[in-house]
């Protein structure tokens, strides 16, 4: 086999295909680039992900793995090829039903790999099922949709969602159609026709000055290069950064690199030109030096700091003060500590980020996965130098996100060599350089102490975090500031003092994911509560029950409880509670006797979680309307990274107007047509976008009412060309046709604006978040002493969400939270420059996930939509805590690093002295 | 030399780590893929033949014997179903990463490599193939055609583990195989023992495999401990530490020898 090209002849889904082709080409790239089947996904590239599972000759395989020159006469069968065949369908159709479909991209390959197994086993059992879905990783669903889909497809026993049904009700998502026949369109699966190739040429080094050469001759010697671009071509800010008094991310770096993977500069040109160029072809020098690679080295202070005006490292310090912690904690009769560190967790969602741009004169339009379309315009606009109206943001379908799509990625790349070129542009990252160069979630090492009073209660509390903000601020000081106010955990808790710290290192930025420091704090805070209850004597559900936030209730910080349904959480927890804590000890007694080496334990923990920016505006606008043709429109600018919100908004519009869903269409967001709704992270889209939306359909209703001369219990009826609205037995008539049309076709609209209240906490009182979510969750698992390996066994999981306002949607975040909680407390951990690949660092896969038993508890929301406040982050946040108190019911060992990977458990476990 | 191709790719990838391209290919490239000698699986009174370019789902799905069973848990162990549809044991052996999950059971066998180039046939111990991380004794212009796994004699049973951290597609923290006969009165009349992921290849434990036989089981599970794997010299990294590597191994062995004695018992020393 050489380099020379080939001639193949294949067969795909079913068509002969004749194609000349570089022999190495893999078999993803000659679908999508060759022929246009992007349903075929591409994650890793490496096998480790099963994106890309097609059917080669009737058997599942990698498609990224196989090479062209082994494709001679062979049969492709892709997930296009399943529309046709009968099997295919019903399992497209399960996948629908089952709620097996949150963002997308890992679908078409769940189900090549799910069509391979029912082809080869029509009824499988549940472990065959887990054994066949092994390869492919997804990182929303939690996997047992996907399993309950597959089982639901071998039987044929397909459950039937209506597709509409107004608020509450289970209707079929809206926007899965696209995802399992995989004609969706993510980032990397459009582009305009000869888009230039775009890479970032980034640092191998943590920290070095560089320098750099002469690149025109560099280009001139390089001819499928057409150009090359460093910090000094930006039009506008070199600088990006969540906060407007913080932007201190160069685009492209300045003389000097802060982290592994910074980008240094950029090529465009011919694909193949622009992937050759290696680094020593390249005129620049890098001059390393030594790097700090933890905040107690950068707070130590002997290297010279990250950035030269922060002497001390400090990004930011947050405090939340109240009453007299310190005294209490000194004179308090019972007092418990304890100390923990967590890991740089990586998002791991398996479409790494992508997209496309093109400058339309002065203007400039740009394609690209994101969760925050408005935020990505504004920072473009600032770097271009250009009014934010010159960006148009178009987003694509985002194959996952949590956080780590609200900064900046390929965007400014993107912007910067389409307007300089003033050519379409492209660009896809690879796996290594998505986890390499973007966010995580911000490593702590947290202290916290507790006291308890004369009476058994829980009195004072102190907790000091520190968290590795990594070499640029990004979402640092949301951390910062939402870690203290939460620190007191979901309870009555009068003396408080907590404070975290935000330092600067050479490490990898981190940013936002899932909880913004939340899911750290609440590891470190639960394992305490449950200390206190244990060296108390009490039992840890009732002692968190004493003294759990209650509706009415002042949060530490004064503010009024309006929604709070945590006590009912504890509640349904509890006889699960009682059965499985019986139950597990009674098992570990024999084990003991028999010499077993496995025990089980039940940990519990609880959360709580302000829902939206802390003490910021964060509006959201909605605008709603009526077409002439009868038919509703939502003009929709919230970005749905596979949460749902492109079904809940629609219910919550089709009960604020009072017609059903299937009379709605809505919009994709887009910067230029729909409003600007924030961005998708917080848990606020539900609960802000949501609000916004339910008056922007009250609004319609009202004026159509109006119109009609209709009381307000009128009822709206659609027929073609008109609208029928009947009150008290009158029908009114509303004809359309003779009412003026906007640009849209809208004859009549609905506008909806809703900012939550907020209220900056000064001297221990304000009112941060508009709505607060609270939930419990227990965890069951078994450990095995001799070997230090955990399994968690099942999960039981008590949300307030106010209202389900479509309980499908609802327990899918809930699921696809645990599991990243077991992933966060059992096996994730990302470690610059060594597991920047999908294979050394571990998501939980089809087998690590446990039963899952969700409550869900309705406190209502007062201004929440129908009632209903954000679940996408508080799923996570007790899962990690609970198992970590389950690992300490079962063994009496608390480790004291997270996550607690076999051999950490196992050298605690032999510290403690326990194990055989 | 390519066939299942799914280690192509990665170690492109691992290239690109540095930010770096695509570093040449070695051409050219000679498919093997669809040799039919390489293809086979053969059963006999002697042994098992297995062509390098056999599929690890082909050897799961083979309906080997019982005492292939550490190869056949082995092939259910190698990445996910599409991998193991498309990688192959020569391949495994060939790309010789010290976690490979096929070496441990194929050296706990004994198994003998056969290469062959324009120069003729050769024929070697597998435990002087694998020669290091990524390094074996295969010479250029070389390929691997076959592996020979000799019958281990009746009454043998064999079991392969692994450990990660995660279910399904994980590189092994440790990885072990044991082939094991036990006499009629219970004593071990022969055991071997092979570990991956301990050193820079796959390992035979031959001095404690010596410690062990003549024992009975209970006897021998209490000798194995750390301090007597001698062969094994494992590292820290990001999956796990060496002492824990040393401890898991040893206590991995100890059930394997538990669970494989009472295969044994029940079976009453029968075999197919
Ligand atoms: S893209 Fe092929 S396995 Fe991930
Ligand atoms: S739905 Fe599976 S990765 Fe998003």
């Amino acid at each position: 086999m050489s380099d020379e090209p080939m001639v193949l002849r294949l067969r795909v889904n079913g068509d002969p295909v004749t194609l000349a082709v570089d022999p190495f080409l893999r078999l993803s790239e000659l679908l999508r680039e060759r022929l246009g089947l992007f349903g075929t996904k591409v994650g890793c590239e490496a096998g480790d992900c099963g994106a890309c599972t097609v059917l080669l000759d009737g058997a599942q395989v990698c498609a990224c793995l196989v090479p062209a020159f082994q494709l001679g006469d062979r049969e492709v069968t892709t997930i296009e090829g399943l529309t046709r065949d009968p099997l295919g369908r019903r399992l497209q159709q399960a996948f629908l039903a089952c709620g097996a479909v949150q963002c997308g991209i890992c679908t078409p390959g769940m189900i090549m790999a799910a069509y391979d197994l029912l082809r080869r086993i029509p009824h499988p059992s549940r472990e065959q099922i887990e054994t066949a879905l092994g390869g492919v990783l997804c990182r929303c669903t939690g996997y047992l949709r996907i399993l309950d889909a597959v089982l639901a497809a071998a039987s044929g026993r397909i459950p039937e969602l209506p597709p509409s049904g107004g608020v509450g009700v289970r209707i079929a998502k809206r926007d899965g159609l696209g995802k399992v026949t995989g004609q969706d369109r993510f980032g990397a699966d459009a582009a305009p026709e000869d888009a230039l190739w775009l890479r970032v040429v980034r640092s191998p080094h943590a920290r070095a000055r560089f320098e750099l050469g002469d690149l025109a001759a560099f280009c001139r010697r390089h001819p499928g290069i057409r150009a090359v671009f460093t910090a000094k071509d930006v039009p506008g800010r070199n600088r990006f950064g969540i906060y407007p008094d913080v932007k201190d991310q160069p685009v492209l770096a300045e003389g000097e690199v802060r982290y592994r993977g910074e980008a240094v500069l950029l090529l465009v040109g011919d694909r193949d030109a622009v992937e050759a160029v290696r680094l020593a072809d390249l005129p620049l020098t890098f001059m390393p030096s030594d790097a700090i690679t933890s905040p107690a080295q950068a707070l130590a202070g002997e290297l010279p700091p990250v950035h030269a005006d922060r002497p001390d490292n400090v990004l930011v310090r947050g405090t939340f003060r109240t009453g007299d912690a310190a005294h209490l904690l000194a004179s308090a009769p019972l007092r418990a500590s304890l100390e923990l560190e967590t890991s740089f967790v990586e998002h791991a969602y398996i479409e790494p980020e992508a997209g496309w741009a093109r400058r339309l004169g002065e203007r400039i339009e740009i394609g690209v996965t994101t969760q925050t379309p408005y935020m990505d315009r504004d920072e473009v606009a600032a770097i271009l130098g250009l009014a934010p109206e010159q960006v148009r943001i178009l987003p694509t379908c985002c194959g996952g996100g949590f956080g780590g799509k609200l900064d900046l990625s390929v965007q400014p790349f993107l912007a910067l060599a389409a307007w300089l070129s003033n050519a379409p542009v492209r660009m896809v990252y690879d796996r290594i350089e998505s986890m390499a160069s973007t966010t995580k979630r911000h490593p702590a090492h947290i202290r916290v102490e507790a006291a308890v009073d004369a009476s058994g209660r829980m009195c004072a509390l102190r907790f000091s975090g520190t968290f590795d903000t990594g070499a640029y601020a990004s979402w640092g000081p949301t951390v910062a500031g939402r870690v203290p106010l939460h620190a007191s955990g979901p309870y009555r808790l009068a003396h408080i003092d907590a404070e975290a710290l935000a330092v600067y290192t050479n490490n990898t930025p981190a940013g936002a994911f899932r909880g913004f420091g939340v899911p750290q704090t609440a590891l470190a805070v639960e394992q305490l509560v449950d200390e206190l209850a244990l060296r108390l004597g009490r039992d840890p559900l009732a002692f968190r029950l004493d003294h759990a936030l209650r509706r009415g209730d002042p949060t530490p910080f004064g503010q009024r409880l309006t929604s709070c349904g945590l006590v009912p959480c504890l509640e349904a927890l509890a006889p699960a509670w009682r059965e499985l804590r019986a139950r597990s000890e009674a098992m570990n007694a024999e084990a003991r006797t028999r010499g077993d080496a496995r025990r089980r334990g039940v940990g519990l923990a609880a959360m709580w979680y302000g829902c939206g920016n802390t003490a910021m505006s964060n509006p959201s606008e909605i605008r709603v309307g009526l077409r002439r043709d009868g038919r509703f429109v939502l003009f929709n600018g919230v970005q749905d990274i596979g949460q749902g919100s492109n079904t809940v908004l629609v219910q919550i519009l089709a009960s604020a107007l009072g017609v059903p869903e299937d009379w709605i269409e809505s919009t994709a967001a887009d910067t230029a047509l729909t409003r600007d709704a924030g961005k998708t992270s917080a848990s606020r889209q539900t609960y802000v976008s949501g609000r916004a939306t339910e008056l922007a359909g009250r609004d319609l209703r009202a004026k159509i009412l109006r119109l009609a001369n209709a009381g307000p219990d009128a009822r709206i009826v659609a027929e073609p060309g008109r609208l029928v609205v009947e009150d008290r037995g009158l029908r009114h008539e509303l004809w359309l046709e003779r009412l003026a049309a906007d640009a849209d076709g809208i004859v009549l609209e609905g506008l909806g604006r809703f900012d939550p209240p907020a209220r900056a906490v000064e001297d221990g009182c304000g009112a941060p978040y508009g709505a607060y979510a609270f939930g419990a969750q227990l965890a069951e698992v078994e450990v095995d002493l001799g070997l230090g390996t955990v399994r968690v066994l099942q999960v039981h999981a008590a949300h307030d969400v106010g209202r389900a306002i479509n309980p499908q949607q609802v327990e899918g975040q809930i699921h696809g939270g645990i599991v990243q909680g077991i992933g966060l407390a059992l096996m994730e951990e990302y470690v610059p420059g060594r597991s920047e690949n999908l294979h050394d660092y571990l998501i939980p896969t089809v087998g690590d996930v446990p039963t899952i038993v969700v409550h869900l508890i309705e406190d209502p929301q007062p201004d929440g939509p129908f009632g209903a406040k954000g679940v996408g982050e508080p799923a996570l946040i007790p899962t990690a805590p609970a198992i970590l108190n389950a690992i300490h019911h079962a063994t009496g060992v608390r480790p004291r690093k997270v996550p607690v990977l076999p051999h950490r458990l196992r050298a605690a476990l032999l510290a403690h002295g326990e194990p055989p | 030399m390519v066939a299942g191709a799914t280690d192509l790719y990665p170690l492109d990838a691992v290239r690109r780590a540095s930010w770096d391209v695509r570093v040449g290919r070695e051409l050219p490239l000679l498919d093997v893929s669809r040799l039919p000698e390489l293809r086979e699986i053969r059963l006999s009174p002697s042994g098992l033949r297995l062509g390098a370019a056999v599929t690890f789902s082909e050897i799961a799905e083979a309906g080997l014997p019982d005492w292939c069973r550490a190869l056949v848990q082995a092939a259910r162990e190698v990445g996910g179903r599409q991998i193991q549809n498309r990688a192959t044991i020569g391949g495994n052996l060939c790309n010789a990463s010290p976690a490979a999950d096929s070496a441990p059971p194929l050296l706990a066998f004994e198994a003998e490599v056969e290469l062959a180039s324009v120069a003729g046939r050769r024929r070697l111990a597998l435990s002087r193939f694998l020669l290091g991380n990524r390094k074996t004794a295969l010479l250029p212009g070389e390929l691997l055609v076959a592996i020979d796994i000799p019958h281990p004699g009746p009454g043998t049973r064999s079991l392969f583990s692994k450990l990660g951290a995660r279910r399904h597609l994980v590189i092994s923290i440790v990885s072990l195989a044991v082939v094991l006969r036990l006499e009629a009165s219970g004593r071990i009349d022969r055991v071997r023992l092979a570990v991956g992921a301990c050193a820079p290849t796959a390992v035979r434990l031959k001095s404690l495999e010596e410690e062990l036989s003549g024992l009975d089981v209970g006897t021998a599970e209490a000798r194995i401990a750390p301090a007597r794997l001698v062969e094994l010299a494992p590292i820290d990294d990001v999956r796990a530490s060496a002492t824990y590597r040393l401890e898991a191994t040893a206590e991995l062995l100890r059930r394997a020898l538990r669970e494989l004695a009472a295969v044994a018992r029940c079976a009453g020393g029968s075999d197919r």
